[in-house]
C-alpha cells in the first residue's frame, strides 16, 4: 500500500497537534526545567516539521494519493495476506477462551490451505504445529500457553 | 586478559551443551538465510524466546552463530536464484547470479563462503581488540559523554546511512516516541498510558521487532506466494577450487572490504547491508576493471561478501561497550545481554570477563564452523530451497505468536506484535526504513535520562556539555553529522 507522502505529512501534522495537545496534561516538576512533556514535547515538534516538509514535497511530486499494491487485486495473494492479518486478530480475541491447541490448530490449517498447500499436507500439519509447540513450549519452556475450553484436559 | 579469565572461557565454551547450542543455532541460520524473505534479524528475534531459558553464554552463543551464518548463506538464493536470502547479498545479487549464468555458479558461492569466513574473523580480531581498550576509555565517561554518543548515533543512523534522510528522521523520531509510553521517565510519570497497566511498563521491544522484521516479512512473502522459485543451476562442484589464487589476486580488496564492514558495523544504524553496498561501490571505484563489474565478475562479491561478515562483530563494539547497537540484530541483543545479567557498559570487561571472553571465542568458532557447514549448506540448497513456502511462513508465524506471548506471558505482546507488523509493513512499502525506528526505541530512555541528568548536574547550562574534552569531542562529530546533508548540499554547489 503506498501512500502519497503529502497523505503521510498531513497525518504526522495531525498526530504531532495531538500529541502537543495531550502533554499540556503532564505535571511540572518542582525546581526543575524538564518535566515529562519535555521530551514528548520535543519529538512531537520533531514530526510536525517532517510533517510539513512531507506534505510540500509530495504536492510538488503530483501522485494519485494511494496506490494499492498488486496482491490487493484478488486472487489467492491476496487471501492470503488476509488471512495472516485476520487470523493473528483472532488469535488475540480467541486464544484465552478457545485455547492455544485449538485456535493454532484452526489456524495452522486456514494458512496453510489459503497458501495453496493440499489437504493431503494441510490436516498432518495443522494437527503436528500445535503438538511440536507445545511439547517445546509448554513442558520444555514452561510457557504457560491457555488451555481454555481444553482446561480439563491440560497435560 | 589474564590466562584464568581465558581458561575459565575456553571451559565455558568447550560445553557440551553448549557446542549443541552453538551446532542447533548454525543450522537453524543457514536454513533461515538461505531462504529468501527470511533475514538475521529476524532469526534474532525468533532465538530470543528460546533464549530466556538458557544460561548467558550459550543465549548469546546462539544469536552470534545464527547471525553469522544467515549473513553468508543470504549468498546462496542470490547465485540460485537471484533473489538475496538476506538483505547483506543484495548488493550484489545481480553479479552473482551473472556468474551462475556463466557456468561459474561454484567460484561465486565459494567466494561468497570463503571471503565470508575471512571478513567474520577480521571483524573479530578488530572486536576482540577494539572493545577492551574503548571500555578502559568509556570508564571515565559521564552522563555528558554518553548523551553525546547517543546523539552521534542516532545522527549517523540516520544521516550518515541513508540516501532520504527526512523519512529516516521520521522512522527516528517514531521509535523515540514509542521509547517515551510508560513510566520508565526521569519524572516517573506515567505517559501516554491511558489507563492501561499494559501500557505502564512502556512497550516490550521484543514483541515489535519480532512483528517488524517477521510478521511483516510474512506479509510481503505470501503477497507473492503465486511466484515459483526457479534455480538457475542445480548440481553444484567443488566450491573451493581457484580461493586460493583469488586471495593472492584479491588481497587488498578482502582487506578493505573487512576494514570498511567492520568500521560501517560499529557505526549505529549501519550495519551488514549498507557494508555490503559500500563495499561494492568502493571495490568498483578501485578496481583495475570496472568494465566487469555487473558481467559476473568476482571482484565485488568478494570485497562485499568479506564485508557483510565483519560488519557482524563490528556491530558489538558500541552495543557491549556502550549499550548502543550498531545494527539491528544487537539492537535486539541488547535486550538479551541485560536479561542474562550481562549488562553492556564498559564495565562488563569487569563484572563479566569470563562471559564475555567465551562469546568472543563463539564468533571465532563460529566463523570456522561456516567453512564445513556452509559447505554443506551450499550442497543442500537444491533441498532447502524446495521447503514448500505454504507450509514454512504458517509454522513461522506460529512460531512468532509463541514468541510474542513468552516474553511476559501476556496476550499484549501478541496485540503489539500485530500492530508494528503492519506497521514496519507499510514503512517500507512507502520507503521509511525500519533500522531508525528501533534505534530510537532503544536509545530513547538512555537518550533522556542523560540529557535530564546532564542538565541538573550544570544547572540549565548547555555550554556544560562542551567543557569536558570527549565530551566537547563527541559533541562537534555529532553536530558535524547532524550538519551532513548541509555540509553535501554545499560541497555540491
Amino acid at each position: 500500500m503506498k501512500v502519497n507522502d503529502a497523505v503521510t505529512g498531513v497525518a504526522l501534522l495531525a498526530l504531532a497537534a495531538v500529541l502537543l495537545w495531550h502533554i499540556q496534561g503532564f505535571p511540572e516538576m518542582p525546581g526543575q526545567k524538564f518535566g515529562p512533556a519535555w521530551f514528548p514535547g520535543l519529538i512531537a515538534i520533531g514530526l510536525g516539521v517532517c510533517g510539513a516538509r512531507l506534505v510540500y514535497a509530495g504536492a510538488r511530486r503530483r501522485g494519485p494519493w494511494m496506490t494499492l499494491p498488486e496482491w490487493a487485486h484478488g486472487g489467492r495473494p491476496l487471501a492470503a495476506v488476509a488471512s495472516v492479518l485476520g487470523g493473528l486478530g483472532f488469535y488475540i480475541i480467541a486464544a484465552d477462551t478457545l485455547g492455544f491447541h485449538f485456535t493454532a490448530l484452526m489456524l495452522m490449517a486456514l494458512w496453510t490451505r489459503l497458501m495453496g498447500a493440499s489437504w493431503r499436507i494441510v490436516v498432518p500439519v495443522a494437527v503436528l504445529a500445535p503438538i511440536v509447540i507445545h511439547l517445546a513450549f509448554y513442558k520444555l519452556l514452561r510457557i504457560p500457553l491457555p488451555w481454555g475450553v481444553l482446561e480439563r484436559f491440560a497435560f | 586478559m589474564t590466562g584464568t579469565v581465558l581458561a575459565q572461557a575456553l571451559s565455558q565454551l568447550f560445553d557440551a551443551y553448549v557446542l549443541w547450542v552453538i551446532l542447533g543455532s548454525a543450522v537453524f541460520g543457514l536454513f533461515v538465510g538461505a531462504v529468501p524473505g527470511l533475514t538475521a534479524t529476524m532469526a534474532t528475534a525468533l532465538l530470543v524466546p528460546v533464549t530466556f531459558f538458557m544460561p548467558p553464554v550459550p543465549a548469546i552463543a546462539s544469536i552470534v552463530t545464527a547471525t553469522a551464518m544467515a549473513i553468508f548463506a543470504g549468498d546462496i538464493p542470490s547465485c540460485l536464484l537471484r533473489m538475496p536470502g538476506t538483505p547483506a547479498s543484495a548488493a550484489y545479487t545481480d553479479e552473482a547470479y551473472a556468474m551462475t549464468k556463466k557456468g561459474q555458479g561454484e567460484l561465486a558461492l565459494g567466494a561468497g563462503l570463503v571471503f565470508s569466513v575471512i571478513g567474520g574473523l577480521f571483524g573479530t580480531a578488530v572486536l576482540i581488540a577494539a572493545a577492551p581498550a574503548l571500555a578502559e576509555i568509556a570508564l571515565r565517561f559521564s552522563s555528558f559523554e554518553y548523551f553525546w554518543l547517543v546523539v552521534l548515533g542516532l545522527a549517523s543512523a540516520v544521516f550518515l546511512a541513508l540516501a532520504n534522510p527526512l523519512k529516516g528522521i521520521v522512522s527516528l523520531l517514531a521509535g523515540l516516541l514509542v521509547a517515551s509510553v510508560g513510566l520508565d521517565n526521569p519524572a516517573g510519570f506515567p505517559r501516554f498510558t491511558f489507563g492501561n497497566a499494559e501500557l505502564a511498563g512502556g512497550l516490550t521491544l521484543i514483541p515489535i521487532m519480532i512483528g517488524m522484521f517477521a510478521v511483516s516479512e510474512i506479509i510481503r512473502n505470501v503477497a507473492t506466494i503465486d511466484q515459483p522459485w526457479e534455480m538457475a543451476q542445480t548440481r553444484i562442484g567443488n566450491v573451493f577450487n581457484g580461493m586460493w589464487q583469488l586471495t593472492r589476486r584479491y588481497w587488498l580488496s578482502i582487506l578493505r572490504g573487512s576494514a570498511l564492514g567492520t568500521a560501517i558495523g560499529a557505526l549505529p544504524g549501519a550495519g551488514a547491508d549498507i557494508a555490503a553496498w559500500m563495499s561494492y561501490a568502493m571495490s568498483k571505484r578501485f578496481s583495475k576493471e570496472p568494465q566487469k563489474f555487473g558481467t559476473g565478475h568476482v571482484e565485488g562479491i568478494i570485497e562485499a561478501g568479506a564485508s557483510n561478515n565483519s560488519a557482524l562483530a563490528g556491530a558489538w563494539i558500541p552495543a557491549l561497550v556502550f549499550g548502543i547497537p550498531g545494527d539491528s540484530i544487537t539492537a535486539i541483543v541488547i535486550g538479551v545481554l541485560y536479561i542474562k545479567g550481562l549488562n553492556p557498559g564498559p564495565t562488563i570487561f569487569m563484572n563479566n570477563a569470563v562471559a564475555i571472553y567465551a562469546i568472543f571465542m563463539v564468533f571465532i568458532l563460529a566463523n570456522l564452523l561456516m567453512l564445513p557447514l556452509g559447505w554443506a549448506a551450499i550442497k543442500g540448497a537444491k533441498q532447502m530451497l524446495r521447503a514448500p513456502r505454504c507450509v514454512l511462513m504458517p509454522a513461522i508465524l506460529l512460531f512468532c505468536v509463541v514468541g510474542s506471548f513468552a516474553i511476559n506471558n501476556s496476550i499484549f505482546g501478541v496485540t503489539l506484535m500485530l500492530v508494528f507488523g503492519v506497521i514496519g509493513y507499510v514503512m517500507e512499502e512507502n520507503g521509511f526504513p525500519i533500522a531508525p525506528a528501533i534505534l530510537g526505541m532503544v536509545l530513547g530512555g538512555m537518550l533522556e535520562e542523560n540529557f535530564i541528568s546532564s542538565m541538573i548536574k550544570a544547572d540549565g547550562r548547555l555550554l556544560a556539555f562542551f567543557e569536558r574534552p570527549i565530551a566537547g569531542g563527541l559533541g562537534a562529530l555529532a553536530l558535524a553529522v547532524l550538519c551532513f546533508p548541509l555540509i553535501r548540499r554545499a560541497l555540491r554547489y
